[in-house]
């Protein structure tokens, strides 16, 4: 974890102090021992710092600061239209891909702010999923799990180890093994989200952003996306939005509560949802507003 | 009771009349398509034979002779034409799908419904004024530059509408990949709508083969081979054109074989385009 700050500019160390409980989190918990000061189990892969994001002039997220440690999942609650969305489009730079959208603040990966990165690079290293699955329709599964590097005009020197490797990796290469030339847009809903998890995985991507990746599937599909949410920890380090608090406290380690796009509060996800600090969040996951 | 029953009987007499009304509409949309292909068969079949696809013209007054020249000028400067429009009409397609709301793109787009609308003759004579009166000769690429500015909004417009029916998830899935935004437009916005955008090049590429005023000013005809492009060419609409006018009774057999020659070509890429797409969409 001292890795990730050392190197870190001064103005991020200033903010990641700050950043340790959010602002109105800070006093009736101040005795708790956090998430962030236990270097051993939370190394902190990626930081957002003070982070705004405005679509024209209207601000959504205002002023969010959340560590994201390293090989663990964190959730992200919150009524709709809260911001969940915005904030991990801003983690990836896909919220500036919206015309009229911009982002002020700081995000770290590693000790690297990613605004000062290109682009195109940051988001090889950052994957995201979507809410509805999305595989390429002009492209046979195959196709689509080896879809990124091929955009990117990079030829893997062993693409069907590659493909299969992948499709073991979000369990779906039995089903698929025998048709991997039909379209991605043949199978059922569950193993197309599969599938789009599998092409963000062949990037080889350190961070993984999942934007309610379950909101379209049914249970079933939802339980295996969790299982394979729960195996892809040991590897990568996980950022989700869900709007199923249920399914945060079955992936997350850590969750986070946003609301009007401030963060309202942030900890491990059994205090979260057995002794939040705060009366909203209470309110929220216990189903009295929201 | 009785109120409601005879008020169904109406609504059901309402649709039946509606419906038939639907029918005879398209049977009569259909009868001019159907009887031109029947008279231009019937007329144009017994034209039809080896030297008509093999030889020259023949001089007035010697019985014989054939197209071959217009055919292959047909196909050249339909070709030229593609050379030329299709690349620039994709691009600017793409240009407004992807930029379009700025002033400019506005313009453009404007532009090329404009363009759409002019009529045909106007471009030869434009492209008369423009190319061939400053070098002074009829040329085959001036007729394909003619015909290529006739297909530009056709392609332009269909190109930038089926880019726009592309689901914005497709290059957002594309872009968090780490895919450039040049590459994502092109290899998935494009690649996608590119069954669409083929079918929209096929109709601009048939209504341009039939066309004959902007070929009377720029690549004019030639009763025999074109040496080069920069040359005055035949084409079959001129040829049909020169031959309909003509006084013989053996130059109109010829027009009405060459008529047919024109429709079957064009039909013939119609359903080639189709069949290609449609394998190339399946084979995935």
């Amino acid at each position: 974890m001292m890795m990730g700050y050392s190197s870190a500019p001064i103005g991020a160390r200033e903010n990641s102090e700050k950043d340790v409980i959010s602002r109105e989190a800070q006093s009736p918990t101040a005795t708790r021992e956090r998430p962030q000061e236990e270097p051993a189990t939370a190394n902190v892969k990626m930081r957002a710092g003070d982070l705004r994001a405005f679509f024209g002039k209207a601000e959504v997220i205002k002023g969010i600061s959340l560590p994201f440690p390293e090989n663990k999942v964190t959730a992200i609650i919150g009524p709709s239209g809260c911001g969940k969305s915005t904030f991990i489009r801003c983690l990836n730079r896909m919220h500036e891909v919206v015309p009229g959208a911009r982002a002020a603040g700081e995000v770290l990966l590693d000790s690297d702010d990613i605004y000062a990165m290109d682009p195109v690079r940051l988001r090889r290293r950052v994957g995201m999923v979507f809410q509805k699955p999305n595989p390429f329709p002009t492209m046979s599964i195959r196709g689509n799990v080896l879809a990124g590097l091929k955009l990117n005009g990079i030829r893997p020197d062993d693409p069907d180890g590659l493909a299969e490797k992948t499709l073991r990796q979000v369990a779906l290469w039995d089903e698929v093994k025998d048709g991997l030339g039909r379209s991605g847009m043949s199978l059922s809903g569950g193993q197309q989200q599969r599938l789009c998890i599998a092409r963000t995985l062949a990037m080889e991507p350190e961070v993984i952003l999942m934007d309610e990746p379950c909101s379209a599937l049914d249970p079933i599909a939802t339980a295996r996306v969790e299982e394979l949410i729960h195996e892809l920890q040991k590897q990568y380090t996980i950022v989700i939005v869900t709007h199923n608090m249920q399914q945060a406290a079955r992936v997350a380690q850590y969750t986070a509560f946003f609301y009007m796009g401030e963060l309202v509060e942030h900890d491990e996800t059994n205090v979260i949802f057995t002794r939040p600090a705060q009366a909203r969040t209470e309110d929220y996951i216990t189903g009295r507003f929201g | 009771m009785n109120g409601i029953r005879s008020s169904y009987v109406y609504r059901r007499a309402v649709d039946r009349a509606v419906r038939a009304a639907c029918v005879l509409a398209a049977i009569v949309a259909l009868v001019p398509l159907f009887l031109v292909l029947y008279y231009v068969t019937v007329r144009g079949i017994g034209g039809l034979n080896w030297a008509f696809f093999t030889e020259l013209p023949k001089p007035v007054g010697e019985a014989g002779g054939g197209a071959a020249n217009a055919i292959v000028g047909s196909i050249q400067l339909v070709g030229l034409a593609c050379l030329f429009g299709i690349p620039l009409g994709v691009l600017a397609g793409v240009f407004l799908a992807e930029f379009g709301q700025s002033f400019f793109g506005r313009m453009v787009r404007f532009a090329a419904d404009v363009m759409a609308g002019v009529p045909s003759v106007t471009i030869g004579i434009f492209i008369y004024a423009l190319v061939v009166l400053p070098t002074k000769q009829f040329s085959a690429y001036a007729g394909g530059l003619a015909l290529a500015v006739i297909m530009l909004p056709t392609v332009t417009r269909t190109t930038e509408e089926l880019l726009k029916l592309v689901p914005e998830a497709l290059r957002e899935a594309a872009l968090g990949l780490g895919v450039p935004q040049w590459r994502t437009t092109l290899w998935v916005m494009l690649r996608t709508a590119a069954p669409g955008v083929a079918t929209g090049i096929m109709l601009a590429v048939a209504r341009v083969a039939g066309e004959t005023a902007p070929l009377l000013f720029t690549s004019f005809n030639n009763r025999f081979w074109a040496r080069g492009l920069n040359e005055p060419i035949s084409s079959l609409p001129v040829q049909i054109y020169t031959y309909a006018v003509s006084p013989y009774e053996d130059w109109h057999r010829q027009a009405w074989a060459a008529a047919l020659v024109l429709v079957s070509l064009v039909l013939f890429l119609n359903v080639a385009a189709r069949v290609l797409v449609r394998n190339r969409v399946r084979s995935r």
